[in-house]
């Protein structure tokens, strides 16, 4: 079964990222839900059915439920690593396309900046096998390889800290908005050789909503609905260090749920106007330009060296929101947060940071140790 | 003939400058500097490696008893001489003890090996001590951390038995009770005089009498003591030339390796004697042991894995008096990350974390870790073969980890692509930031990971190979 041209996005919400020491989950859920409502110009009541992607700031249905007083219908919690945001946009998709509901909330959060938790903490759960590792030990091990392979240094990765810093200047909602030198990057206190504090993103608080319809009630909503061209996700091996073959110098996850939107979209890369992918770290975005197809393998480094990941760049846009580097990941709402973003860009309404005529957008969200690809195909006709 | 077939020394990579500890309290400074176990090592992980030396290519499953000595084993109750013969892979039908509670267990562990090899048996005598002086004291300056191991049978001997000899005697010169947290020594000359003394002169002299020898007659002895004075005052009048016939006790360079002491200096003494040479071992604790070997011609050609003299050379001076108290845990720190450790996994799991095996594909004929139900390559769903992977390998890709909470950062994470095939996910140790790089040669070292809910955390890392 193919997705396309089935499911539309009607309305977005985002509350603002960042250090929200004085907002709780709850505060987060509730701004961005009603940012979303009043996008769609729908009354809560109409919600038939919703999906809440959250890491481990809750558990449950009731995540959502609760603050948003949504009672007595169908709520699901998602998670799926980092991509749990998306992956709950995408089984609300699944759901809307199944006929089962009509229209449908998607949201996703995270609440990280309440605990002292430095970072994403360490995961899997044996007491010696991978003991210590961190989220950005797993990308700092793919740094190193793409290093030894494609002869580069750090002043290659500072370049995705400069653009996305520079484009999170013109979003207001980001949590860093503040432009950063490739000095200050390749010079900040490393935190995970090669990659230093700059070439990681932040640990942040943020919740981001979509409310998705049957795409043919759409246009009683709004006369510009996003359709949902493609989504696709896959899941390889979260032991990959341990893989022999792996090369790590990209993430099959990537390819893979990328490949099964552009098929389900009927594109290719060279359709899409603008992307929202997971810089987690600065070396997962030059990765991302060669699994989503930007780009050929080992050219990711001159892709954005060369500026043609720049908002006017010439090529496809990346993460003209600043990405996760200057936005902010709050984990569950990254996914949801980029189809809000990709979308302020579809209905024109993105901005300083507006990619001019933009018609084809995609996000792509990444989870675990780039073991879950998360691909979404966005278009607005 | 009974006697030596094999031998093995650990000296921990750190050492400890004693003026960074005399500089600390504002005391005198006992001059040279001592081996010091890092954190992720203990009395286990340096007999251990040892052990694995020692044993070399044997087959693991010919040994018969693993006697494992110390005065600091990781635990009060459970036996430390298991985990040696697990990681080594001897199999279940061997007797396993530990000798403890007496400075003289190395060598009492050496004697009990020899008359059972009496009896036809293969068996392996390791010792590690980390033994810990109070802080302000000069004991703190005088302990030194490290390892030994002996593999003694009746086969391919490299020093046969000539005869042994032990005296054992009540006496309160060093100890530790339950309560204390350190050893405590009685204060002034009382313990070297009326006991170390008087108990290596009486295990000497009555060990060359009943071998019907005397003193000149020795090639090198490896004596125990607490420090090289006090082996020249304990020896004097006993007709030994000190320089000449006296392995020095690496007082300078390791400090008083407890248990394992007479093991370390017995390995560098047989590294370097001669056939014919007639060496002597003696350990002292609650009076003395001591044992008599003739070098055979074995040991021309005899090859030590790693010699304890290219240990005391290859060392990282830790100048930060604060990291060996973290070390130590003289200073706690609560980390932020909780840690669950169980031991139902340790033991679900035992045979890939201890012996360190992975699974071979019958299909695609993959080597892997861990040892996966359904083939990571291929999909082949009927099972992996069980295959004990390579200690050495090539590192494949690498991050030194500044976020990861440690006592010694930063934590390098490390892929490792091992010899004739397999691919492991360890911890880097035993080497700076700065040295590594992708490619560099590694072999496997075996340490305690992590502690948690009073469980020692075993595992293998990886360090650079020599």
């Amino acid at each position: 079964m193919n997705i396309r041209d089935k499911v539309a996005v009607i309305g977005a919400g985002c509350s603002k990222f960042g250090e929200n020491y004085d907002k709780s989950a709850e505060d987060m859920i509730v701004e961005a839900a009603h940012d979303a409502y009043t996008d769609a110009r729908i009354d809560p009541s109409q919600i038939q059915a919703a999906w809440v992607g959250t890491l481990s700031s809750a558990s449950a249905g009731n995540a959502l439920a609760d603050p948003l007083k949504l009672f007595n219908i169908p709520i699901t919690r998602v998670e799926n690593y980092c991509a749990s945001g998306m992956d709950a946009f995408r089984n609300a998709c699944m759901a809307v396309a199944s006929g089962m509901y009509d229209v449908v909330l998607a949201l996703g959060f995270e609440k990280l900046r309440d605990s002292g938790q430095r970072g994403l903490g360490t995961f899997g759960d044996h007491p010696v096998v991978g003991y210590g590792t961190t989220a950005p030990s797993l990308f700092a091990m793919a740094a190193n390889r793409y290093f030894e392979t494609y002869g580069i240094d750090k002043t290659a990765l500072a370049k995705v800290a400069i653009k996305n810093h520079h484009n999170g200047t013109m979003s207001p909602k980001a949590h860093f908005r503040m432009e950063v030198s490739e000095d200050q990057v390749v010079n900040a206190p490393l935190i995970c050789s090669p990659l230093g504090l700059l070439d990681c993103c932040p640990t942040t608080d943020g919740a981001a909503a979509v409310i998705i319809c049957k795409e043919e009630l759409a246009r009683s909503f709004r006369a510009d609905p996003v359709k949902v061209k493609g989504v696709g996700l896959s899941v390889t091996s979260g032991e990959p260090y341990m893989k022999p073959s792996f090369a790590y110098t990209g993430f099959p996850a990537t390819a893979q749920a990328a490949q099964s939107a552009y098929e389900q979209a009927g594109m290719t890369a060279k359709d899409i106007d603008l992307v929202e992918c997971h810089d987690c770290f600065t070396i997962t975005e030059i990765l991302n330009y060669e699994d989503l197809g930007l780009c050929e393998k080992g050219e990711g480094w001159r892709y954005v060296a060369e500026g043609r990941a720049n908002i006017d760049g010439g090529a496809v846009p990346v993460n003209p929101s600043g990405g996760l580097k200057s936005f902010g990941h709050p984990i569950g709402a990254t996914g949801i947060r980029m189809i809000y973003e990709v979308s302020q860009h579809l209905w024109g309404k993105a901005g300083d940071r507006q990619v001019k005529d933009a018609e084809v957008g995609l996000a792509h969200n990444l989870g675990g140790p780039g073991s879950v690809g998360c691909v979404t195909i966005l278009a607005n006709s | 003939m009974v006697g030596i077939v094999s031998y093995g020394s650990y000296i921990p990579s750190y050492r400890l400058p004693r003026d960074v500890i005399a500089k600390e309290w504002d005391g005198p400074s006992l001059g040279g500097e001592r081996a010091l176990a890092s954190f992720d090592e203990d009395s286990l992980t340096l007999a251990m490696n040892a052990s694995i030396d020692a044993l070399g290519d044997r087959n693991p499953k010919a040994v018969a008893g693993i006697f494992f000595a110390s005065t600091t084993s990781p635990y009060r109750e459970k036996q430390a001489a298991a985990t040696v013969a697990t990681v080594l892979d001897t199999g279940k039908e061997l007797r396993t003890m530990d000798f403890s509670d007496s400075l003289r267990a190395g060598t009492s562990a050496l004697l009990t090996a020899l008359d059972l090899a009496k009896a036809g048996e293969l068996l392996l005598v390791c010792a590690g001590d980390a033994r810990m002086g109070e802080p302000d004291t000069l004991q703190e300056q005088n302990y030194g951390d490290a390892g030994g191991a002996l593999v003694i049978g009746s086969e391919n001997v490299i020093a046969e038995l000539v005869g042994t000899h032990t005296v054992s005697q009540e006496f309160l010169g060093t100890w530790r009770t339950e309560e204390q947290d350190y050893l405590k020594s009685f204060p002034g000359g009382f313990e070297n005089k009326f006991g170390y003394n008087r108990f290596i002169a009486e295990t000497v002299q009555g060990l060359l009498q009943k071998c019907h020898l005397e003193a000149k007659d020795i090639a090198n002895a490896a004596i125990a003591a607490p420090s090289q004075k006090a082996l020249r005052g304990a020896l004097r009048g006993l007709g030994f030339d000190m320089k000449s016939q006296v392995q020095e006790t690496f007082w300078n360079t390791v400090g008083d390796a407890g248990t394992a002491q007479p093991l370390v200096l017995l390995a560098a003494v047989l590294e370097r004697a001669q056939p014919g040479d007639l060496i002597l071992v003696a350990g002292y604790g609650d009076g003395g042991d001591a044992a008599l070997f003739r070098a055979t011609d074995g040991i021309a050609s005899f090859q030590v894995a790693r010699s304890v003299y290219s240990q005391i050379e290859v060392k990282r001076t830790l100048q930060s008096y604060g990291k060996y108290a973290r070390f130590r845990k003289l200073i706690r720190k609560d980390y932020a990350t909780e840690d669950e450790s169980t031991p139902v996994v340790l033991l679900r799991d035992q045979k890939q974390i201890l012996p360190l095996y992975g699974g071979k594909c019958p299909a695609c004929g993959v080597i892997q870790f861990p040892i996966h139900r359904i083939c990571t390559e291929c999909g082949h769903r009927d099972g992996l073969e069980e295959i004990k992977l390579s200690r050495r390998g090539t590192l494949f890709t690498f991050t030194n980890d500044y976020l990861t909470e440690t006592p010694d950062p930063p934590t390098t994470h490390a892929v490792v692509d091992l010899e004739g095939g397999g691919r492991v996910f360890v911890q880097l140790t035993d080497c700076e930031a700065e040295r590594v790089e992708i490619g560099m040669p590694l072999e496997l070292t075996f340490r305690k990971y992590h502690e948690g809910y009073g469980i020692k955390n075993y595992f293998w890392k990886a360090r650079p190979a020599e």
